[in-house]
Parts: structure tokens; C-alpha cells; sequence
């Protein structure tokens, strides 16, 4: 049975400090610089929130940047003056976390992780442990936009996969719906008034947000027809020409998870050392090389083959749905302004979407 | 110095850094001669002065230490000739850094000391560790809490007027470019991306490539950044003042050769920081109409008008363009608008200068924590050439840690800063770039002043002939005040 709650603008605060008694809680917080970005941040009395589309998704909560995985310290045997042993710690710390304001594509992006991280052939025990730790409570969009496109691929701008609540905004706050278990016990929990009354507000701004969305090209035969596409590198050259190589697009992705493992030295012991896990991005030509030198995706355009594959072909082959929300990101954050949607549907031979998307199409028509 | 408090107060962390043949020596002298020496140096032996990355002395005094010295052989005392040199022009440079990184200068120094001089070698390390005890331990970047203050960003006017005068210039760039497209194997220009309001990078092969042309201040890449992959084929590149600097640059260091590269000036009149206008556009879902109409550009998306002034919203490289044409090309198109004369300084800078350490550190903290690591900063700047083997990811050596610290991700911009000192022309790319919007081209813009304090006959990207300051050296140095001992 779901829960139905009513949140109040003036009430947020109180919620968050609510929520805040037990756990870690993110929220989105706009930040000033040469452009204003927002990015997820522990929330504590006072801190200026807002609830606006994050430029970061908050992916970082289940899969760090950085990670330890553990250290390892040399230490005298007791038994054995003569002898050492090496220490190895791996302690698993999962903070319990909740997300507040996050988007349905984000929330979507935990759905993708989970799916290689929990279900894949092994389970990832830092991954699994924090995201058992995490509750998401998503605000649905009121609108689509113009960088993103989740009712392309399986989302919606209200989309209750991934979360454990949704909020919509209606007039005077927000209608909080239960999606699991976990979102009811903590809509039941807090003192939010019943909002069963409001399910009429609820349903029309969702079907507004709906009904603001382009048209979705068909995206069926994607998988097949990239991967008929592999050998084309005329293909994958026209359209990678503009890219360098940067990587923000699979850091700002929330569904793309490659990482790397480095084995550091302990700053804080002489004798130790540290394993740690970090963001990785096959964009990057070091991705693929290996120690011997040899790179199997040395040019550019073989790496964005492989970014538009593994996310329309070999993650679907693999799961069945698509490893791309729709969120836009790598379209709204790419210093050169490649448009995945364009790559997308040219592959198809949909160039028609494209126009009337308003996404340029590269084709030279030769 | 006295040796009273020697063994009472607490010792204190200084790296030194000498070089073999002299100060090591001159270490080695002061101690067989049994000088007394304060305790808190600890050396490192290395070939050179020469040899010191100023990364290696950055490195230090983010991680932990108090003070670094660097010493070498006298100029013209070189072991290996010139070592010493190249050395000093480096670590002025870097002296000259540290403040805006927050880090007290003083905490840093570089001197000569040759193998018999075992007194000036204990005058060295007893005077150096003395002003290190009187600056204290060092506050270590992590400790730095938010920035309290507000501190105001300063207006600044531009050198140039500012308006859409470029757009003009279509027709006539699309005509020379037309008659030059046979002869080149693809041109570099701008056309509109996803909408209206956001131009990308074009390559123009075909005539139907070419009728996508379009420039004006909405066409901020800098095309530069394409050339050196190219090399080897006939590349035609459309430019701005800016971007024009970028490709002298990369001629200069044969980064790309003359007979490949086609330079189409365009004289440019400013062009727009289209974070800003992102910013101020917000969500929206359809963009109906763009309008440049002089200094004013109107943008409709959902039913609604925005109005931006190259004034109030260009570039900020722009307030202080002083090349609005390239200073190389081979054809060229517009009249470019007459410079004004004097300095400015940019306002992300001139807000630094206005803080002092502390605030800086505290600045560069809060705004380093978001960085995600991306390196778009990196890959967009067209004079970052190690390209696939930058220090900061290269395993061959293991420079930088992968932590993710703000600490760890402040030092790669300050790796790319460094590697840019004395080439960067500024043109802004890094910045732009930066999906979540670190100010970072403001630590440039600082190393821009420092180089043209110290080789004021030179600036980046002018003339293909000349060679950076920091790849080369002069036996005196008329703007290098080194300390007396
Ligand atoms: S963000 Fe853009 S330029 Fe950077 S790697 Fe991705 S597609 Fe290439
Ligand atoms: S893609 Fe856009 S509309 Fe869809 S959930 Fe994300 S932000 Fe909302
Ligand atoms: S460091 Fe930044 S401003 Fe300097 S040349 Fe590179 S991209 Fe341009
Ligand atoms: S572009 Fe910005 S977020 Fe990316 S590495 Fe550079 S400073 Fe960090």
C-alpha cells in the first residue's frame, strides 16, 4: 500500500532536520563560481538548499570518487621478533544516507548500478553496503527540458524507479508518495500530515510534466543497429571529431560506473599501504591501455563507440533496459557540446527525430 | 644563530633540495668543518638545481611542509652549464605563485651555495630555518574553513568596445573559405549545437558543411585545441584574437607546422560567457529565437525574453582582450576595434588580491571540493600537451594519488597551471570548460602576471619565432631580485 504524505514549503526544514536525527542527508545546493552548479551536500540547520536539478547527479553516494578498500600495514610478528606480518584492514563503512531532491533520471541511475554492482555474477560489498544504507527521496520533474530526454529511454519525468518516495510539487509543497517499503516506514515515521486529499493535484502536475515532453523516437532497434554500426569508423570518426577526450560525460553520467584500482603508499604509516578505487572513464585512452603498451581503443572514436554501445547495445543485451536515463548530462556539461542524441539517432537512421528535436544533424550526405 | 633554544622548541618540517655538486657539497663542508646547524632541514640530494620541478617544492608545502629550500651552484657555475638557469627563472616564477595559492612565499626560498662554502651554507640553513620558526608551522590546506568574508568582485571596462560587429563578417569568410576548400583537407569553424543559444565546433569538408557556418560572440571554443591531432594534414582554421595566440603558441613549439595550418581571422568583438547565460536561462524546453542586434542579444525559450549586453555579460577574458585580431593569419576578415591603453586586471583576480591567505586557501577549498576530477579544464586548454600522459593519471610515475581530496585536486591545477607558466595566453578555455564552475583561470591569469613582470619583452602566442621564458634563460636577469643572505 503506498503512503501518501503532504510536505508544506515551510515544513521542509523541519523534515530535513527529521530525517537528519538518523542519517547522513544529501541535498542539492547551488554553488557560486565563474557558472553556478548544484551539488549534493550534507544538509545541516541553516545550510542554503535549493531544489533544482542537480549538475552532479548524486552517484557518489553509493560509488565514491575515491575509495578506500583497504590497508595494509607491516607490523612485527608478537610471537616472532624476527618475523613481520602484514595487516590487512578492510572495514566496510556505510554511512546510512538518505538523498532529498534528487531527479527521477538520477534515481533511475541507481537502478542501472545495482543491476552489475548487486545482481552481476559478484555481488561488490562496498557497493551492496552502502546502497542497502541509502534512501532516495526523489522530486519528480514538473517539466522536461531541453538537454534531457528520459521518456526516450524507459523513465519519465515521474518515474518511481530507483526511488523510495517521489515528491511532486503542488500548491503549498509537495504530495510525498511511498514507492518501497523503506520510503513508507519513513513517511510513516514523520509527522507529515496525511495528503490522500491532494492525489488530484498530484496526478495533474505529473500529467502536465508528461504532456510537456517531444516526441520519443523509437529506440527498439538500438541495440542491433549500433552494433551493426562496430566496423563503420567513418561513423564513429564524423561524430567523435569535436570530442576531447574529456570525460566529463561519464562523470556527470549517473549510470555510467567504471572505476580503476591504484595501490598507494599509507601517508599515515611508513610501513603500510592502501588500495583505492576510483572513477574511471573509457573515454580516456589510458582506460584500455595495458601494461604492455598495446591500446585496443586507442582513437577517440573507438572510445565513443564504446560509450554509445555499452550503454544502448551491450547493457541492454546484458539487462534488458537501456544504461542511460536521459538525463542530459553528458549533453548540458560536454565542453564541446556533442550531443548523445544526435550520435544516438543518426546510428538509427532517425535523422528526422533529430530535426524536429532541434538537434543538428552532422550528416554530410555523402 | 644562538643554538639556545635548539633543544626546546619544537622542531619544525623543511625540505631542502640540493643540488650534487655544490650545495650538497657545501652541506657536507659545513659539516666536517662541525658548523652548527639547526636540525629541521631534511635534504634531498638531487643532479641539478635544475632538476627541482617547482611541482616537487609545491608538493611539499601542500603535504605537510613548514618551509623548502632549493640550492644549487652559483650561476655560471653549473655543473652541467645551464642547469641553473633555467632553475632560477622557474623558481622566481613560483615564488611569485605561491601567494595566490594562499601559501606565504616566505615559507619558500632558493639560493646558490657552492661546495667550498661551508659558512654561507650554515648562514643558508640557519637563517632560512629561523624565519621558518617565525612564520610557524604551516596551516594545512585541509584545515581552511569557509570563507567568511564576502568579498565584492570589482567592475572592470573593457580595453575594447564590445558588440556583434564579427557577424559582418560571414559572407566574406564563407566565400575565401569556399575558394580555399579544394586545397585543404577540412576547415575549422563553429556551428549551432542542440539550439540556437549553443554553438559547437564545426569541421568543414563539404560546400553543404560550409553554409553551417556561423560565428559571432556566441562561437567561444578555441578551435586551436584540434591542430596538433591534425598534424600532417592541411588544416584550415577560423579564429579569434584569442584562439589566433593559441595557434602562434602551438607553432612555436613545432607543436604543428606553418605550411599545414590556413589561418581565417576574424577580428573579434568580444564574445559572451555563455555560463552565465545558461545560468539565466535555466531550465527551459524550447528555445524559440536567438537575436544579436549590437551589444544586445535577446533569447526566447518558452514564451520567454531574456536580454544580455556583451557588456554586462561577455567573457571576462574579454574586459582585458588587447589582441581582438589574431597577430597571424592569412586571411582576414572585419575591422578589429582599437585597444585601449594600461592594464587591466581580470575581476576574478583583482577579488584574490583583495584576500588575504587564509581567505585564499579557504577560497580554493570550498571551490575545489567539487571538482569531480573530469579534466575537461585539462583537455579543452589547446597548449596541454602531454595529452594521453599527463603526471596527474600516468601510472609511469605514480606522481599524484588518486584521493580525492579538494587538497589533491587544487595541486592538479596546479600542475596545469605551472606547465602552462610563461605559454598560456590566457584564452580561457580551461574555465569555460568546467561544468561545475571553478574560477581556475584566475590562477592563470596570475602566473600571466608574473611572467610579464619578469620578461616584459614577451608575451604568449605573438610571434612564432620567439621561445617561452621558461624554456630559455639569459645569463642576467635584469627583473630577478634574488635575496641576500
Ligand atoms: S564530455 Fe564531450 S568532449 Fe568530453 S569526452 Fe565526453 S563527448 Fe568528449
Ligand atoms: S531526464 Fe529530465 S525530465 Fe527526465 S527525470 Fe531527468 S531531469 Fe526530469
Ligand atoms: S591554461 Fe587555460 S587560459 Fe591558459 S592556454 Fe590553457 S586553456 Fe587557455
Ligand atoms: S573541469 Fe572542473 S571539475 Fe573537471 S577537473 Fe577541471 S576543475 Fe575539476
Amino acid at each position: 500500500m503506498n503512503c501518501y504524505r503532504f510536505l508544506a514549503k515551510d515544513a521542509l526544514s523541519a523534515f530535513l532536520a527529521f530525517l537528519a536525527e538518523r542519517e547522513r542527508v544529501l541535498v542539492p545546493v547551488e554553488k557560486n563560481g565563474a557558472r553556478s552548479s548544484v551539488v549534493f551536500e550534507e544538509w545541516h540547520e541553516g545550510l542554503p538548499f535549493t531544489m533544482l536539478k542537480s549538475t552532479v547527479p548524486p552517484k557518489a553516494a553509493v560509488l565514491p570518487q575515491c575509495e578506500v578498500l583497504f590497508t595494509c600495514r607491516r607490523v612485527p610478528d608478537e610471537g616472532d621478533q624476527n618475523r613481520h606480518v602484514m595487516v590487512l584492514d578492510d572495514t566496510l563503512t556505510a554511512q546510512p544516507t538518505v538523498i532529498v531532491a534528487t531527479r527521477p533520471c538520477d534515481a533511475r541511475g541507481f537502478a542501472v548500478l545495482d543491476r552489475p554492482y548487486l545482481n552481476g555474477l559478484y555481488q561488490d560489498p562496498y557497493y551492496a553496503a552502502r546502497r542497502k544504507e541509502l534512501t532516495v527521496l526523489t522530486l519528480t520533474c514538473p517539466t522536461g527540458c531541453e538537454s534531457c530526454f528520459c521518456h526516450w529511454v524507459g523513465g519519465g519525468p515521474s518515474s518511481p524507479e530507483g526511488s523510495d518516495v517521489l515528491l511532486t510539487e503542488i500548491e503549498g509543497g509537495y504530495l510525498c508518495q511511498s514507492v518501497t517499503e523503506k520510503g513508507r516506514s519513513l513517511l510513516e515515521r514523520s509527522a507529515l500530515p496525511d495528503g490522500e486529499d491532494r492525489l488530484a493535484s498530484m496526478q495533474e502536475a505529473r500529467k502536465k510534466a508528461y504532456q510537456s515532453l517531444g516526441r520519443a523516437p523509437d529506440l527498439k532497434t538500438a541495440p542491433q543497429r549500433i552494433s551493426e554500426r562496430f566496423s563503420d569508423l567513418d561513423f564513429w570518426n564524423r561524430w567523435t571529431e569535436a570530442c576531447i577526450s574529456c570525460g566529463a560525460c561519464t562523470y556527470f553520467c549517473p549510470t555510467c560506473y567504471c572505476f580503476t584500482i591504484t595501490d598507494e603508499g599509507d601517508p599515515a604509516h611508513a610501513e603500510g599501504g592502501r588500495r583505492l578505487r576510483s572513477w574511471d572513464n573509457c573515454m580516456s585512452s589510458l582506460f584500455t591501455r595495458e601494461a604492455s603498451g598495446h591500446n585496443p581503443r586507442r582513437k577517440k572514436a573507438e572510445r565513443m563507440r564504446n560509450r554509445i554501445s555499452h550503454k544502448y547495445a551491450t547493457y541492454p543485451e546484458n539487462w534488458g533496459v537501456f544504461s542511460c536515463s536521459g538525463c542530459g548530462r553528458c549533453v548540458s556539461n560536454c565542453p564541446t557540446g556533442i550531443d548523445i542524441r544526435a550520435i544516438l539517432l543518426s546510428a538509427l537512421g532517425k535523422e528526422e527525430d533529430m530535426i524536429s528535436h532541434g538537434t543538428q544533424s552532422k550528416e554530410t550526405g555523402q | 644563530m644562538s643554538g639556545l633554544t635548539q633543544g626546546e622548541r619544537r622542531e619544525l618540517r623543511i625540505v631542502g633540495f640540493l643540488c650534487n655538486w655544490c650545495s650538497y657539497g657545501g652541506a657536507d663542508t659545513a659539516g666536517v668543518a662541525r658548523a652548527s646547524q639547526p636540525t629541521d632541514l631534511r635534504i634531498i640530494r638531487v643532479p641539478c638545481s635544475g632538476r627541482v620541478d617547482p611541482l616537487f617544492v609545491v608538493k611539499a608545502l601542500l603535504n605537510g611542509a613548514d618551509g623548502v629550500l632549493v640550492s644549487g651552484c652559483h650561476p655560471r657555475d653549473c655543473h652541467y652549464g645551464t642547469g641553473n638557469f633555467y632553475a632560477r627563472r622557474r623558481l622566481e616564477v613560483l615564488r611569485r605563485f605561491l601567494p595566490v595559492l594562499g601559501i606565504d612565499p616566505k615559507r619558500f626560498s632558493y639560493t646558490w651555495v657552492s661546495a667550498s662554502e661551508g659558512q654561507r651554507w650554515q648562514t643558508v640553513v640557519t637563517r632560512f630555518t629561523e624565519e621558518i620558526h617565525e612564520l610557524g608551522p604551516a596551516p594545512r590546506f585541509m584545515d581552511a574553513g569557509p570563507l567568511e568574508r564576502e568579498i565584492e568582485q570589482p567592475a572592470s571596462s573593457p580595453l575594447h568596445s564590445l558588440d556583434s560587429a564579427s557577424l559582418e563578417s560571414l559572407a566574406a569568410l564563407k566565400q575565401a573559405i569556399a575558394s580555399r576548400l579544394p586545397e585543404l583537407d577540412l576547415v575549422l569553424g563553429w556551428q549551432e549545437g542542440r539550439d540556437k543559444a549553443h554553438l559547437v565546433p564545426l569541421f568543414i569538408r563539404t560546400p553543404e558543411d560550409l553554409d553551417r557556418l556561423a560565428i559571432g560572440p556566441l562561437a567561444v571554443h578555441n578551435l586551436a585545441v584540434y591542430l596538433p591531432e591534425l598534424k600532417g594534414r592541411k588544416v584550415g582554421i577560423v579564429v579569434k584574437g584569442c584562439d589566433g595566440r593559441s595557434v602562434v603558441e602551438l607553432l612555436q613549439e613545432k607543436l604543428i607546422s606553418r605550411e599545414d595550418v590556413e589561418i581565417f581571422a576574424v577580428a573579434c568583438h568580444g564574445t559572451f560567457d555563455t555560463g552565465r547565460i545558461d545560468q539565466a536561462l535555466g531550465r527551459y524546453q524550447h528555445l524559440e529565437s536567438v537575436r544579436m542586434d549590437g551589444k544586445e542579444l535577446r533569447i526566447t525559450c518558452d514564451g520567454r525574453e531574456r536580454h544580455f549586453s556583451l557588456e554586462n555579460d561577455s567573457s571576462t577574458k574579454c574586459l582585458h582582450c588587447k589582441t581582438p585580431l589574431s597577430p597571424l593569419s592569412d586571411h582576414s576578415f572585419g575591422s578589429a576595434p582599437s585597444v585601449g591603453e594600461g592594464d587591466s586586471t581580470p575581476p576574478d583576480l583583482a577579488r584574490l588580491d583583495a584576500m588575504t591567505l587564509d581567505e585564499r586557501r579557504a577560497f580554493w577549498r570550498s571551490q575545489m571540493e567539487r571538482c569531480i576530477r573530469c579534466y575537461a579544464c585539462r583537455n579543452a586548454c589547446p597548449l596541454c600537451v602531454c595529452r594521453d600522459h599527463c603526471i596527474s593519471d600516468t601510472r609511469e610515475p605514480h606522481f599524484t594519488t588518486q584521493e580525492s581530496t579538494a587538497k589533491e585536486k587544487f595541486f592538479f591545477q596546479i600542475i596545469h597551471s605551472l606547465h602552462l607558466a610563461g605559454r598560456c595566453t590566457g584564452c580561457g578555455e580551461c574555465q569555460r570548460s568546467c561544468p561545475v564552475g571553478i574560477p581556475i583561470l584566475a590562477l592563470r591569469e596570475h602566473l600571466i602576471r608574473v611572467t610579464d613582470e619578469l620578461f616584459p619583452e614577451y608575451r604568449a602566442g605573438m610571434t612564432v619565432d620567439a621561445a617561452a621564458p621558461l624554456l630559455t634563460y639569459s645569463v642576467e636577469e635584469p627583473h630577478i631580485q634574488e635575496r641576500e643572505w
